[in-house]
C-alpha cells in the first residue's frame, strides 16, 4: 500500500490536517473523508464538471487533482456556499430559473457558473455557454441554466431565499 | 377553486436539497462495515472463458472475497426479460456473471470485494481470466445472415420476427395493393445509430443485508419492478427485499433495467455477510449499461402525384446486442404504432426482426422506439415533397388528420382522443418566421453562398401514458401498466402522497402536490409526496413512458376523491346533516342551504381522535387507488429548425429552433418547459453528436466522455418553444405527457433541415450523427457523381 502524507486543507471555513494516500483525489478526500457527499462524480475524464469546487475562489475540477496539491489551500463546495443560512445568489437563480432536473450537474454547474461571474461579471449568452463547456447536464438542454447565469448577472435573482413563484422563465 | 395551483408555475420543492448538496444520491450513502466491489471485465466481445484464477486477487491487501460465475451460478437465475414479444422468442440465458462465455465487451467474468474501492480497484488487474476467442457479429444486416453467431448455442442470431399487417388487422386495406399500385413509390434504408442514455450519475448499488430483510438502495428508475425481479431471479420472497431510489441523477430509460450489477451486489452481500456497495465508472458505464436505438429501418410509401400517402410497408432489423434487456424485445413494437404518425395511411404493414450481436444490449431509451418510427416517416414525408417538388408542409398538411376528425382510429389500430395539428403547426409557423426564411434561403442558393440554409420540419404525436394493462398484456408485455396511490390525511390536515411513480428529475414533488392542492383545498405547502422506497410505496410501476402525470397523477386524484368521500361522511355526522346535504369546494365541507360547514382539518382531527365517528367508521381518512386508464394519451407537436450548413467544412449549426407541443392541460408549466428542453437537447445529439461505435473486434471506441459527444452548452442553441392545449379526454386531468416530445420531434427536424440545405446539390441522405466530416463527405460524394456545384 502506498505511503501517506499528512495535509491541512480550510474546507467551507473548516480547517482540516489529515494523513491521505498520495493517490487520493481531491473529490474522494472530500467526499469520503470528510462527507462533503454534495460534490458528485460523474465520469472518469475530467469532462462532466459534477465534482468542480473552487480552490482559493477559483473553479476547479476535484476530480482532476489530488488531495495532497490542495494542501495549504482553501476549498469551497457547494456545502459551504451558502452563508448564514442564506443561499448564495446563484444557489438561488439555479432554484428560481429551474435549472435543474436530476439535480446531479447542479452542484458542479453551480460552481462553475458562479466562478465563471466572478472572472466576467457581465457576460454575453455565448460567454456564457462557452464558460460552461466543461459541464454536462443531460436534463435542461441547458436554457435554463444559461438564464440563471444571466439572471444574476443582471442582478434579477430575488433577495431573499422565500420560496418565491415565477412567472416562467426563458 | 381559490388555489387554482394546477397550471401554476410553481418552483420545486426538491430543488431546496439539490442546490445545496444535500442530496441523497445512491453512492452517497455509506454504512458501518461497508464493503466496496469492482468488476472485472471481459476486454473480448466474444469468447469463451477457460479459466478463472482468482487466487492472486484474493490475497491482495483490503480484499476479502472474489466471486466468479461459478460461484454465484446456483443462487442466480437469467436476468430477466419480461416482454417476450412471440411465444417463440429465443434466448441466451444471461447469467449475471459470466459463466463459460463472455459476448460482449464489458461483461462482468469476476467481482472484487474489499474493504475500500481503491483496493477493489487494485485486485481487478490480478485477476487471471484465460479467454479463447471467438469470432464476432456485430453488424445488424450481418447478423441476419446468421452466417457469425452471436451465442452459438442458440443456433441463430434471431430473436424473433413480429408482424403487423392493416390488411390482416382489419384497419386498412392491404400493402401489397398500394405498393403496386402506386404512382409513386420511395424506397429508403435508414440507420439509427446506437445511443447511450448518459444519465448524469452513474448506476450505483448499495446492499445492506444484515437485518431481516435485504435493503436495496439502487439508482434505479424502477424500484417496484427491481423488487419483484430480485425475488423472482434469486429466489428470494418479495417480501425479503426492500428497494430504495433515492436521488436518481437522471435515467432517460437507461436506468429501466435489472442490472447485472444489482444482483451482484446483491450477491456479494449475502455472501460477506456485510453491506456492500458498486459505483460503476462512466467508462464502464459507457461500455456496459444498455444502449439505445440500433435499429436498420427499410421504407417504402406509396403515394400519388398529388402527394396523398397510400401506403407504408416497414421493415426493421433491431439490435438487441448480447442479450435481452428487460422490455428490449418490446422497444420496436412501440415503435409499431407510430410510423403513421399524425397521417391518414390507408394501407400499412410493419415487420421487425430482433437480432442479437456481440454488442453491449439495447433496451429503452428515451422515447423507446417511437423516435425512431417518427424520423423515419418525417424523413420519408421529406423525401415524398422533393420527389414531388412541394413544399414539406403542403406534403404532411395533405395527409394528417384533420382537427375535426378526431377521436380517429388509426391505420395501426390506435384510437387519437384529441389532437389540433393545425393549430401547432400555425403557432410554430408564426414564430419561426417560415416564409422569410424560405426567401433566404432561395438567395443562399442563387449566390452559391458557401453557407447554406435549410428548414427542417417535423409533425408528430406519440402514444404516451404507458398502461393501458390490457393492452400490453395484447402484446405480450408481462405486467400491468396500473399505477397505485395513496393519499394520506394526517391529524394535523397535512397531506402525504404516496405514489408508485418515482421521480429521477421530473418534479413530482411540485406536480403531485399542486395536483392534491388543488383536489383537496389545501396549501401546496401542505402537502409531503413519498416515493421511490417499496416499504413506504408498496405497489408501483414505477417511472418511464411518459406515464407519470397521466397514469400516476391521475392515480393521485382518484386516492384524493376518494378521501373526499370518507371525510364527506364524518363531515355529515359531525354537522349532524344528511350526507347527501353535504358539500366540498376549496377545502371546506358545507350543509347546503345553511351556513354551516368544517374544514378538513378538522375532520381529520375528529377522525384521529376517534371520540365521536358514525357507527363502525374505521378512524381513517386515509384512501388508495390503481388507476388503469382506458387508452394512451397522444401528444403532438410541430418542430421547425433553420440549420446552417457550411458547405465547406461540413460544420452544421442550427440558427433558429422553434416548437410548439400540445401536450394536454399542464399542471406545471416550468416544469414542461424544462422537459422540452431536456429532451430537444437529447434528441438534437442524436442528429449531430452522439453514436456509440465499436470498432471490427467489438471493442467501444466511444468508451468515455472524451469520445462519446454528449453535448454542451456551446453546442446546442437557443429554443423557442410555445404550446396549445388540447386536453386529452381519456383522464379527467386531460394531460397528455411531456417526457418524450422534444426528443421523438427534434432528430427528424433537424436532419430534414441539413438535407433540405444540400439536397440542390445533389446530396440524397447523410447518416446519422450529420457530423462535420460526414456533411462533407456527403457534399464531396455528391460533386464526384454530378451534383450541380
Amino acid at each position: 500500500m502506498a505511503s501517506s502524507t499528512m495535509i491541512t486543507i480550510e474546507v467551507d471555513n473548516v480547517s482540516y490536517t489529515d494523513d491521505v494516500e498520495p493517490r487520493l483525489l481531491l473529490v474522494q478526500y472530500l467526499r469520503e473523508r470528510l462527507g462533503k457527499t454534495g460534490t458528485l462524480i460523474g465520469c472518469d475524464t475530467t469532462n462532466c464538471g459534477a465534482c468542480t469546487v473552487h480552490l482559493d475562489g477559483v473553479s476547479v475540477k476535484s476530480c482532476t487533482m489530488f488531495a495532497v496539491q490542495a494542501d495549504g489551500h482553501r476549498v469551497t463546495t457547494i456545502e459551504g456556499l451558502a452563508r448564514d443560512g442564506k443561499l448564495a445568489p446563484m444557489q438561488r437563480a439555479f432554484h428560481e430559473c429551474h435549472a435543474l432536473q436530476c439535480g446531479f450537474c447542479t452542484p458542479g454547474m453551480i460552481m462553475q457558473s458562479a466562478s465563471l461571474l466572478d472572472e466576467n461579471p457581465h457576460p454575453s449568452e455565448q460567454e456564457i455557454r462557452d464558460g460552461l463547456e466543461g459541464n454536462l447536464c443531460r436534463c435542461t438542454g441547458y436554457q435554463n441554466i444559461v438564464a440563471a447565469v444571466q439572471a444574476v448577472a443582471e442582478g434579477t435573482v430575488s433577495s431573499d431565499s422565500d420560496e418565491t413563484e415565477t412567472a416562467g422563465v426563458a | 377553486m381559490t388555489t387554482a395551483e394546477v397550471g401554476r408555475a410553481r418552483l420545486r420543492k426538491e430543488d431546496a436539497h439539490l442546490i445545496t448538496g444535500r442530496s441523497r444520491y445512491t453512492d452517497n450513502i455509506t454504512l458501518p462495515g461497508m464493503l466496496h466491489l469492482a468488476m472485472v471485465r471481459s476486454p473480448f466481445a466474444h469468447a469463451k472463458i477457460t479459466s478463472v484464477d482468482v487466487a492472486a486477487a484474493k490475497s491482495s491487501p483490503g480484499v476479502v472475497a472474489v466471486l466468479t460465475g461459478a460461484d454465484v451460478a446456483a443462487e442466480q437465475g437469467s436476468l430477466p426479460n419480461a416482454w417476450p414479444i412471440t411465444p417463440e422468442q429465443k434466448a441466451p440465458a444471461h447469467p449475471a456473471i459470466a459463466v463459460d462465455e463472455v459476448a460482449f465487451a464489458g461483461e462482468v467474468v469476476a467481482c472484487i470485494i474489499a474493504r475500500s474501492a481503491a483496493a477493489a480497484r487494485d485486485a481487478v488487474e490480478l485477476v487471471d481470466v484465460n479467454y479463447e476467442e471467438l469470432p464476432v457479429v456485430l453488424d445488424l444486416e450481418e447478423a441476419a445472415k446468421d452466417q457469425v453467431l452471436a451465442h452459438p448455442g442458440l443456433g441463430t442470431n434471431k430473436s424473433a420476427t413480429w408482424v403487423f399487417d392493416s390488411g390482416d388487422a382489419g384497419t386498412g386495406k392491404p400493402i401489397r395493393e398500394a405498393l403496386e399500385g402506386a404512382e409513386v413509390l420511395i424506397e429508403r434504408t435508414f440507420y439509427q445509430q446506437r445511443l447511450i442514455p448518459s444519465f448524469m450519475e452513474p448506476r450505483s448499488t448499495v446492499v445492506d443485508p444484515t437485518g431481516e430483510q435485504i435493503t436495496v438502495w439502487s439508482a434505479t428508475q424502477i424500484p417496484h419492478i427491481l423488487r419483484l425481479m430480485l425475488a423472482l431471479t434469486l429466489a428470494i420472497p418479495e417480501s425479503k427485499v426492500r428497494v430504495i431510489a433515492p436521488d436518481v441523477g437522471g435515467g432517460f430509460g437507461g436506468k429501466l433495467q435489472v442490472t447485472p450489477e444489482e444482483a451482484i451486489t446483491v450477491l456479494a452481500a449475502r455472501h460477506t455477510g456485510r453491506p456492500c456497495k458498486y459505483t460503476e465508472t462512466r467508462s464502464e458505464s459507457l461500455m456496459a449499461a444498455h444502449h439505445g436505438r440500433a435499429q436498420v429501418q427499410r421504407l417504402k410509401l406509396s403515394a400519388t402525384k398529388e402527394g396523398i400517402v397510400t401506403g407504408l410497408d416497414v421493415n426493421l432489423l433491431a439490435d438487441m446486442g448480447a442479450y435481452l434487456g428487460l422490455v428490449a424485445s418490446g422497444i420496436p413494437i412501440l415503435g409499431a404504432f407510430m410510423y403513421n404518425s399524425i397521417y391518414k395511411f390507408p394501407a400499412y404493414r410493419f415487420e421487425c426482426t430482433n437480432l442479437f450481436t456481440n454488442k453491449a444490449w439495447t433496451d429503452a431509451y428515451r422515447g423507446a422506439g417511437r423516435p425512431e418510427a417518427t424520423f423515419a416517416i418525417e424523413r420519408m414525408m421529406d423525401e415524398l415533397a422533393a420527389e414531388l417538388g412541394l413544399d414539406p408542409l403542403q406534403v404532411r398538411e395533405r395527409n394528417w388528420i384533420k382537427h375535426e376528425e378526431f377521436p380517429f382510429t388509426t391505420v395501426a389500430g390506435l384510437e387519437y382522443d384529441s389532437g389540433n395539428y393545425e393549430a401547432a403547426t400555425a403557432k410554430a409557423l408564426e414564430l419561426f418566421g417560415y416564409d422569410a426564411l424560405r426567401a433566404e434561403q432561395v438567395r443562399r442558393r442563387e449566390t452559391n453562398d458557401p453557407v447554406q440554409l435549410g428548414i427542417g420540419i417535423s409533425t408528430f404525436t406519440e402514444m404516451c401514458g404507458l398502461a393501458p394493462s390490457r393492452v400490453l398484456g395484447a402484446l405480450n408485455y408481462a405486467a400491468g401498466g396500473w399505477e397505485h396511490a395513496q393519499v394520506r390525511v394526517l391529524p394535523t390536515g397535512n397531506i402525504e402522497v404516496v405514489t408508485g411513480s418515482s421521480s429521477h428529475g421530473q418534479g413530482h414533488e411540485t406536480a403531485w402536490s399542486q395536483l392534491v392542492a388543488d383536489k383537496l383545498g389545501v396549501p401546496f405547502e401542505n402537502v409531503e409526496v413519498l416515493h421511490g422506497d417499496t416499504q413506504i410505496s408498496q405497489r408501483g410501476l414505477d417511472t418511464y413512458g411518459s406515464r407519470s402525470l397521466t397514469v400516476g397523477g391521475m392515480a393521485v386524484l382518484a386516492a384524493a376523491d376518494k378521501v373526499i368521500e370518507k371525510a364527506k361522511v364524518v363531515a355529515a355526522h359531525l354537522m349532524e346533516a344528511s350526507e347527501d346535504d353535504i358539500e366540498f369546494a376549496d377545502g371546506k365541507f358545507s350543509v347546503k342551504g345553511t351556513d354551516q360547514s368544517t374544514a378538513l382539518g378538522e375532520i381529520a382531527l375528529a377522525t384521529f381522535s376517534a371520540h365521536n365517528l358514525p357507527d363502525g367508521f374505521e378512524p381513517n381518512l386515509d384512501s388508495d387507488a390503481t388507476f388503469d386508464p382506458q387508452n394512451f394519451s397522444f401528444p403532438h407537436g410541430t418542430h421547425l429548425a433553420a440549420i446552417e450548413v457550411d458547405t465547406e467544412t461540413g460544420r452544421v449549426s442550427i440558427r433558429k429552433y422553434v416548437c410548439v407541443d400540445d401536450v394536454g392541460v399542464v399542471v406545471n408549466p416550468l416544469i414542461v418547459e424544462g422537459q422540452v428542453h431536456g429532451g430537444l437537447a437529447q434528441g438534437i445529439a442524436q442528429a449531430l453528436y452522439e453514436e456509440a461505435v465499436y470498432d471490427d473486434a467489438g471493442t467501444l471506441v466511444t468508451g468515455s466522455f472524451v469520445d462519446y459527444l454528449v453535448p454542451g452548452a456551446p453546442d446546442l442553441p437557443h429554443y423557442t418553444t410555445a404550446r396549445t392545449e388540447t386536453p386529452s379526454t381519456t383522464n379527467q386531468l386531460g394531460a397528455k405527457g411531456v417526457g418524450e416530445a422534444g426528443t421523438i420531434a427534434s432528430t427528424p427536424a433537424i436532419v430534414n433541415g441539413v438535407l433540405d440545405a444540400v439536397r440542390h446539390l445533389g446530396v440524397k441522405d447523410i447518416r446519422m450523427p450529420c457530423s462535420p466530416s460526414r456533411v462533407w463527405a456527403a457534399l464531396e460524394e455528391a460533386k464526384m457523381t454530378g451534383g450541380v456545384r
